[in-house]
């Protein structure tokens, strides 16, 4: 099976973040960056398909220089080879923006199976996989938990809402984006770090895939969110913190 | 015509709250932009959903109905909307942000050339759209410049749902889709349960509930030191359910239970919205969090910054000492 994993580098979930300038998005200077956890379920899924029917995994990643360092560390857990598509204005782009672009660097490889993490952890957008089966052609489902190879294509299970869960059949080639928690998360080996070094990495330029790149919706500016609810916050040391939090149990919210 | 559409969803017959929220949203939009409302129905038999729909205010209804789409899939709710919109030709398009509408509304949006503003908590004068950005740490505020409808699907409780009021029910319209069964290419399974559930985190009255801040299984028993000694059920959110540190039965939020205690102390959980909805029904939320900008003290009465691993034992004795 031939597999390609769209996956993102998104901040450091627990990065301070400040707005930039012009705010309109975050201050990128300064700031770690990591590999979508949704995507690394994804990824995970992916490399488990291929232990155990062979085949092989593609990484795909859209952004800047600096996704270089995400798309190796993909690489290091077991993906065969990777595809860079150079962007420095991925920020502008809208989710079809950026659909697009993937979308176009991965026609000419052909895949049996795209998977993609359910949403990314800065946007949270979660369309990326919906929309680049749509134009690719392919069918689709959302939020799996677990993919199983059967003689008309796949059989998956679907995550729904409230703890109900549902299998869906469908046939191959297929885009499907992946829930956290399906899998245990491997960690990179010291010999798959090794290994991803002489691993190859294609860099396709998005000037190249000619896509349109004007957002249909434009995120204006971006704000911290104002308080809704006036939170009492304790003061103090721990102790002093706890002694105060057990008044409020006992007396105001009368639980102790 | 033109106007505001608004699909309603139903789920085994009935309709959620989520999606009278959606039409919530949908009266504010056309108070700020004097469109009409038009709920659309999409399945099978909605004749008596389309009734009850009828009777909120609004200027039409609509039964997008084949028999097809008795059971839901993304292939034929996606072409049906389709023929039903680029027929209709409406200015905005919205729609609750369900897991449901996750799976095709994007799908819809592409194929008429648009973008989905998803999971909205607020529509400003513009329209702007407000939606949460970096796991609720941010907001962004979204606009659709461009020709064609927008679409945009608003989230769980963040709007008021609309009211049943006494005026005349609204035209009731069939809307009759060509579908092919050839042209649905996914085959649907029935709905099952996971585990048997036997924590029933529902009805607890006091919740300590743990999250990524916890850093390692081993360190749990922290937490449950202080839910026993408080006399209450630990839960806990996603992460820590999807590595396995505690089963997926406690786990709280939007794909785990719904919970109202009267006591819900969040313990290390930064508060991402798919927790939230799980969780703000509480009387009263106490936060413990290092991060003084976590989202979850947007939604506490009380709060503790500082280091789980001195607040919680810190609070465990002070809990036990109240109780002597």
């Amino acid at each position: 099976m031939k597999i390609v994993v769209a996956i993102k580098q998104v901040p450091e979930r627990d990065a301070q973040v400040h707005l930039d300038a012009a705010g309109k998005w975050i201050e990128e200077s300064g700031l770690e960056y990591a590999l979508n956890e949704p995507d690394a379920y994804a990824l995970e899924e992916a490399l488990q398909l291929k232990e155990k029917h062979g085949g092989e995994v593609i990484v795909l990643s859209a952004g800047p220089e600096r996704v270089a360092s995400t798309l190796r560390e993909a690489l290091a857990k077991g993906a065969d080879r990777a595809i860079h598509i150079e962007c420095d204005d991925l920020g502008s782009r809208d989710a079809l923006g950026v659909a697009r672009l993937l979308a176009a660097a991965l026609k000419s490889e052909n895949p049996d199976l795209v998977l993609t993490g359910l949403q990314s952890e800065d946007l949270g957008q979660g369309q990326t996989g919906v929309i680049v089966a749509e134009l690719l052609g392919l069918p689709h489902a959302t939020l799996i938990l677990e993919i199983e190879k059967i003689e008309t294509g796949l059989r998956v299970k679907r995550e729904l809402e409230e703890g109900w869960f549902q299998t869906v059949e469908l046939p191959t080639p297929a885009v499907l984006t992946i829930q956290s928690g399906g899998a245990k998360l491997r960690y990179a080996t010291l010999m798959g770090i090794k290994r991803a070094k002489t691993k190859e990495v294609r860099r396709v330029m998005a000037a190249d895939l000619a896509v349109e790149a004007t957002p249909v919706a434009v995120l204006e500016r971006i704000m911290f969110p104002q308080k809704q609810k006036s939170t009492q916050i304790l003061p103090g040391s721990p102790k002093e913190a706890a002694a105060a939090l057990v008044e409020k149990l006992r007396f105001e919210v009368r639980v102790l | 015509m033109s106007g505001i559409y608004v699909v309603i969803e139903d789920r085994e017959g009935r309709i959620g709250r989520i999606s009278w929220e959606a039409l919530a949203a949908s009266q504010q939009l056309a108070a700020q932009t004097e469109l009409p409302v038009t709920a659309v129905l999409v399945g099978a038999e909605t004749a008596e959903l389309a009734a009850e729909v009828s009777l909120r205010s609004l200027a039409k209804v609509v039964r997008v109905e084949h028999p097809l789409l008795a059971v839901y899939t993304a292939d034929g709710f996606t072409l049906v909307l389709e023929q039903f919109l680029a027929a209709e030709k409406p200015d905005y398009v919205l729609f609750p942000h369900t897991y449901q509408v996750r799976d095709y509304a994007p799908a819809l949006a592409t194929r008429l050339g648009q973008v989905l503003i998803g999971d909205v908590t607020a529509i400003e004068e513009g329209p702007v759209f407000t939606r949460q950005l970096m796991q609720g740490r941010l907001h962004g505020a979204y606009r659709h410049p461009g020709s064609g409808p927008c679409f945009v699907s608003i989230q769980a409780g963040a709007f008021r749902p609309a009211a049943e009021t006494s005026v005349a029910a609204a035209e009731v319209a069939v809307f009759s889709p060509t579908l092919e069964p050839s042209q649905i290419r996914t085959r649907p399974g029935e709905r099952f349960r996971g585990s048997a559930q036997t924590v029933d985190l529902g009805s607890a009255q006091l919740i300590v509930s743990v999250g990524r801040g916890i850093k390692d299984a081993e360190n749990i028993p922290l937490v449950q030191e202080l839910a026993t000694a408080l006399g209450a059920e630990l839960a806990a959110s996603r992460p820590i359910c999807d590595s396995g540190w505690l089963p997926l039965e406690r786990q709280v939020g939007s794909s785990g239970q719904t919970v109202s205690p009267k006591l819900y102390l969040a313990v290390g959980i930064s508060g991402a919205i798919q927790h939230l909805v799980g969780m703000k029904g509480s009387e009263c939320v106490v936060a413990i969090n290092k991060d003084p900008g976590a989202p979850i003290f947007e939604a506490a009465d009380y709060g503790i910054v500082g280091d789980l691993f001195e607040v919680v034992p810190a609070l465990t004795a002070a809990v036990k000492a109240a109780k002597q």
